[in-house]
């Protein structure tokens, strides 16, 4: 049988034509190429985000896009790290290319996985073992990382940024390193077999379409994206989406204001569907 | 003697050499800023005030950035090695960076760096060259080195950094149930912390150099 080819790759442009070493390409989205590899040597693993240009649109419009988006990106996660947000630093970058090829941001790499994977790995093993009393545990590790997520969307929006694409593929599960597990160990197997999973650090990941802004309504949207989102892919952990809320509220000033907002918002969208 | 040390950063093509060498108590800074302003191009080198440079990671970042537009052939500055200097600035402005990172007649902490950019320049003849131009005690380039070097508050400041991982800094706060929050420095900080300190200023300042100025 004949197999239809693979869909042509956009190969990267140089420096990284010389495969010193060869990035490994992870996920290629509509607008960006995300490949592993590493930053100046072999120990400082990296994450390079690509965007090629897009041959049907203008050259001169696409060169003014695609420089636009990396240094959006990459001026948002900067912000946000000086301001202790938990996002990946930027560590290079080239928003101009070669003017043919598009550009490229490095930024460090993030152990772990999305939160949407640990959820649904974490679904998926409950059913598994439905019996032995995890139940209980693995509503206690939702507790308490969701409330993280809460907490570092609070502080985000804290610091005047939005994201734009609040969803659990652009958040990640960052595992506690090996110390700090050791640390935790003593709370006996039980714990390190199930709980485990969702243990870690919450970190933000891809503000290709994030901007600044102190409104309160750009704010009510992030968390109506990501309220919607864990509706959508994880039914299962829609009840426990009250404490992202209920954390994010008591985060920073006017989170309380935002939070009534986001019923403005919720109703529009409900609106919205009936019509729709 | 601590000879001259070379290496390769990933993804530059292979036969880029990068040669290194670091030196304390410099003497003649005077004399050798003078042929940087003269252009001699025997004294082609990034000449950088090392009390400035964080750690090898920060200074390897500006000549993998100065490496990269070398390569695509649009330098802003005179040479690949101006670059050097003019890519370790958080802006625009060449004279200001070369002034910030570069050479001063009172440097006594300098950082040579030398990019192989055609086959007659080896590891050889840069550390021959240098041997009779530099009147200083070489050491080893690595972090422990420059950190000693280092003068941290200078560095907040030419990065206006003032608030990253500094004790009472806005990234830090207390949470109601008293536990801290952001990556706020830690009273009495133990050597981790100063590590992490340290990892959490170089990040910050790779960005910076990153955006050279995009706000
Ligand atoms: N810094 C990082 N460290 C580790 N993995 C990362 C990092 N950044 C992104 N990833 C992985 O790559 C995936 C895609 O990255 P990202 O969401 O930034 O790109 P994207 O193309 O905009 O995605 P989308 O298709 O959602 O628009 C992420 O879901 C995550 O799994
Ligand atoms: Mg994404």
């Amino acid at each position: 049988m004949n197999h239809p080819p693979d869909p042509p790759q956009d190969p990267l442009p140089p420096p990284f034509t010389h495969n010193q070493p060869t990035p490994t390409l992870l996920t290629q989205g509509a607008e960006a190429l995300l490949y592993r590899t590493h930053f100046l040597t072999p120990s400082h693993p990296c994450a390079l985000k690509y965007r090629p240009s897009k041959p049907y649109r203008h050259p001169i419009l696409d060169k003014r896009l695609t420089r636009h988006r990396i240094l959006s990106e990459a001026r948002t996660l900067v912000k946000c790290r000086r301001e202790g947000v938990s996002v990946p630093g930027v560590l290079a970058l080239d928003a101009e290319g070669d003017g043919a090829s598009g550009g490229w941001m490095m930024m460090e790499w993030i152990e772990g996985r999305t939160v949407r994977e640990v959820l649904i790995e974490g679904a998926k093993r409950r059913k598994d073992d439905r019996d032995e009393g995890v139940g209980e545990e693995w509503e206690e590790g939702m507790r308490l990382m969701m409330g993280k997520i809460g907490r570092v969307v609070g502080r985000m929006h804290e610091v005047g940024v939005c994201h734009g694409d609040l969803t659990t593929s652009n958040m990640m599960l960052r595992p506690l390193d090996k110390v700090q597990q050791n640390g935790e160990a003593t709370n006996g197997e039980h714990v390190r077999r199930f709980g485990e999973i969702l243990q870690g650090d919450i970190v933000l990941i891809d503000f290709g379409l994030a901007g600044q802004s102190l409104q309160d309504e750009d704010k009510a949207v992030d968390l109506y994206v990501l309220e919607r989102a864990f509706g959508s892919t994880h039914p299962e952990a829609e009840e426990g989406f009250q404490e992202v809320l209920r954390i994010y509220g008591d985060s920073y000033k006017g989170a309380k204001v935002v939070l009534k907002r986001l019923e403005e918002v919720r109703m529009r969208g409900r609106k919205r569907s009936m019509l729709g | 003697m601590t000879p001259l040390q070379t290496f390769h950063l990933a993804h530059l093509p292979p036969d880029l050499a990068i040669h290194v060498a670091l030196y304390t108590d410099v003497q003649n800074a005077p004399i050798l800023r003078d042929q940087l302003l003269q252009g001699n191009p025997d004294f082609e080198y990034a000449l950088i005030e090392a009390s400035v440079i964080l750690s090898t990671t920060h200074v390897l970042a500006a000549v993998f950035r100065a490496a990269n537009d070398h390569l695509y052939a649009r330098l802003k500055s005179r040479n690949v090695h101006s670059e050097i200097v003019f890519s370790l600035g958080a802006n625009n402005n060449i004279a200001q960076s070369l002034r910030t990172f570069g050479i001063t007649s009172t440097t006594t902490n300098l950082l040579v760096i030398k990019l192989s950019t055609d086959p007659g320049i080896t590891a050889l003849t840069v550390s021959e060259h240098l041997s009779t131009s530099i009147q200083g005690t070489q050491v080893d380039f690595n972090d422990a080195t420059l950190t000693n070097m280092a003068d941290i508050a200078k560095v907040r400041k030419l990065y206006k950094l003032g608030g990253v991982e500094e004790d009472g800094s806005k990234g830090k706060r207390r949470r109601k149930d008293g536990t801290e929050e952001g990556s706020g420095l830690i009273d009495g900080a133990s050597i981790k912390d100063s590590e992490r300190v340290r990892k959490e200023l170089e990040v910050a300042i790779l960005g910076l150099m990153a955006l050279k100025g995009v706000v």
